[in-house]
């Protein structure tokens, strides 16, 4: 969680310095989702990402710099600076794609969980999208296919309670996206997204039923962005008081309280491992910003396989 | 060598790669049950239901599904029952399907064919005849084959599903029964391959799809008339083999192009485009397209007749190449109110 955090700050910052452009859709605030439910996944698990993506490929075990240096637009990032923040992807790491349009890797996922069946070998596949996504079509048919065809697939929603610039409540009457589940005859559960150990829980549980061909289970993790909807975004639809309401359920901070408290870590350990990640973090950031930019005559290579 | 129907020969193609290759699976409405064109009739029995995949009625998800079969090592063909339902596939063919090579700077692939049919046959009306092919030739990713026969229906479907990118295959309805000679063995059609229906000297006639038979039609009665007209059929629209196109041209020294899609913003601007570009020098006469009207597909029987250009509209633009003469724009090629 340290990692994802370190890095999301860091690219916030170096995006303000103009070292970093596009479109960036930080998901601060919201990390242990992601740590939470690919904690419960192997290496040759597939994951996607939506458009908020960058904390599902850390998660999932991508490589710190090539990530960065995607970001920065150069050639030695993981899409060779073909496809920046919002189409990642890290396949060596699992971690597959994200996605531009709202919901559009749901069906990917879907793809991914129908040929790891047919592989046998107990792969699983795993999708994050947002509450947005609840209220797109291929949202509904995904959920419909997965369960008629029982296909190993978690369908991990991080319900943020905003779609873009707008609350939840305006948008569906359905207050915990979960409930589409159950239509589907789906296994379901609606967690506590700021807690890590409860996103993981349920996330263990649904990759164990999936590996076991018991097919797909939805988790619906309630959580918040601390951000606005991308950077730049003053977020002057919500109330300060909500922000600050949230800010008191950091994910890191409640984690590390719960580790004090069990004594499971002491302070000096604690501090090390945000130091550790700031550290990865800004060796990554040295790396991307000296590395190379991709020749412009690259433009218009690997169009085709 | 044997004769088959252009559905057989589709039928034919999926059969022998799904043999050759066990991660070729099909995905569809209703395909266990052999479609409604009958073309996937009896696939399900031979290769099981597993891999011959009824699907709901779904056809974005179902897009997003094979594609995502595709980058997780399925080679996937992907059935949409009628070229028109593709509008609701467009965001996964389009965003995702003909981008993910790139996008993922070649990290992923997407082998994937996607069989479609459509074009202008008895009647179905707006929402089942439409010809759509340029709006794939413009999406950077995607290739586009419209096969014409039997034989070129089973050596490019052969070269679809072997190929690692996506694959648009436009399948004519109105051809489906008719019936050609189709080579035994593999008869793979290289993708981006023109081939020379008919050699001709005074006019290069680019048909498409199905317009092949209308033009080789009006190249036999040209020919009665004294005019020799050469019949290319690009096969492929996207690659394009410009080099067939241009090397008639340069022989020929005039270009009319056929095909059932409306002209306005066709495949057909692409070809003359470039044909220009390549070999204006070469040129007599200026580019004639024969196409659609800017209209719907209607239903009605004269209304649909008049749509679809025949044999009569390629003869006349035919003689009006080699007059050499511009031709007045007509009215209902261009968009307009009333």
């Amino acid at each position: 969680m340290w990692l994802i955090r370190a890095f999301e700050e860091r690219v916030s910052e170096l995006f303000q310095r103009g070292q970093i452009g596009g479109l960036l859709h930080l998901g601060i605030g919201q990390e242990a989702v992601a740590a939470g439910a690919c904690g419960a996944l192997g290496r040759d698990d597939y994951v996607f990402g939506g458009h908020r993506a960058h904390a599902h490929a850390i998660a999932k075990g991508a490589d710190i710099k090539r990530l960065m240096a995607e970001l920065a637009g150069r050639a030695s990032g993981y899409c060779r600076g073909k496809g920046g923040s919002m189409h990642i992807a890290a396949m060596e790491a699992g971690f597959v794609t994200a996605t531009g349009v709202v919901g559009g890797t749901i069906p990917l996922a879907l793809g991914a969980a129908f040929a790891a069946k047919e592989r046998r070998q107990g792969q699983v596949a795993m999708v994050f999208f947002g509450d947005g996504a609840g209220q797109v079509g291929p949202f509904h048919e995904s959920l419909n296919i997965a369960s008629l065809w029982q296909l190993p697939l978690i369908f991990v929603c991080e319900n943020n309670g905003y779609a873009e610039f707008t609350p939840l409540s305006a948008h569906t009457l359905v207050e915990r996206l979960a409930d589409h589940a159950r239509t589907y005859r789906m296994p379901n559960a609606t967690v506590d997204g700021n807690d890590v150990l409860a996103v993981r829980k349920a996330a263990r549980g649904a990759a164990a039923r999936a590996r076991a061909g018991k097919g797909p289970t939805f988790v619906e993790c309630l959580t918040y962005r601390l951000r606005g909807h991308y950077e730049g975004d003053p977020a002057k639809y919500r109330e300060l008081s909500e922000l600050r309401e949230w800010k008191r359920k950091d994910p890191i901070a409640r984690f590390t309280s719960l580790l004090r408290r069990k004594r499971l870590l002491d302070e000096a350990e604690i501090e090390n491992i945000e130091r550790e990640a700031r550290a990865t973090v800004n060796e990554a950031a040295e790396f991307a910003l000296g590395a190379p930019f991709p020749d412009p005559e690259e433009v218009a290579t690997q169009v085709y396989a | 060598m044997a004769e088959q129907t252009y559905r057989d020969a589709i039928r034919a193609a999926l059969r022998e790669e799904m043999a050759r290759d066990q991660t070729v699976y099909l995905f569809g409405e209703d395909i266990a049950l052999g479609g409604p064109f009958g073309v996937t009739s009896g696939l399900a029995q031979e290769f099981g239901a597993n891999r011959v995949v009824n699907t709901p009625i779904s056809e974005g998800t179902v897009m997003g599904l094979a594609i995502g079969a595709a980058v997780a090592g399925l080679r996937p063909v992907v059935e949409v029952m009628f070229i028109d339902f593709i509008t609701l596939a467009m965001d996964q063919l389009v965003n995702h399907a003909a981008k993910l090579h790139y996008m993922s700077g070649g990290q992923l692939r997407v082998p994937l064919t996607v069989r479609v049919q459509g074009g202008v046959m008895a009647g179905f009306g707006a929402h089942h005849s439409q010809s759509l092919e340029a709006w794939f030739v413009h999406v950077p990713g995607l290739k586009v084959v419209v096969p014409s026969n039997a034989a070129d229906a089973k050596g490019l479907l052969k070269a679809a599903i072997r190929d690692d990118n996506p694959v648009v295959f436009v399948e004519h309805r109105g051809l489906y029964a008719a019936r050609a000679e189709v080579p035994d063995g593999d008869g793979v059609v290289a993708i981006g391959t023109a081939a020379v229906r008919r050699e001709g000297a005074d006019v290069t006639l680019v048909a498409i799809g199905r317009m092949v038979e209308s033009a080789l039609a009006a190249a036999e009665e040209l020919a009665t008339q004294g005019v020799s007209v050469e019949v290319i059929d690009p096969r492929s629209l996207c690659p394009l083999d410009l080099d067939a196109v241009v090397k008639s041209v340069r022989k020929t020294g005039r270009l009319v192009i056929a095909h059932e899609a409306v002209l306005y913003g066709g495949a057909g601007a692409e070809i003359a485009s470039q044909a220009q570009e390549a070999a204006l020098d070469y040129l007599d006469s200026p580019i004639l397209r024969v196409a659609a009207p800017f209209a719907p597909v209607p239903y009605s029987r004269p209304l649909e007749k008049r749509f679809v250009p025949g044999k009569e509209e390629i003869a006349a633009a035919v003689h009006s190449t080699m007059r050499g003469a511009t031709v007045r724009p007509q009215p209902q090629n261009r968009p307009r109110s009333g």
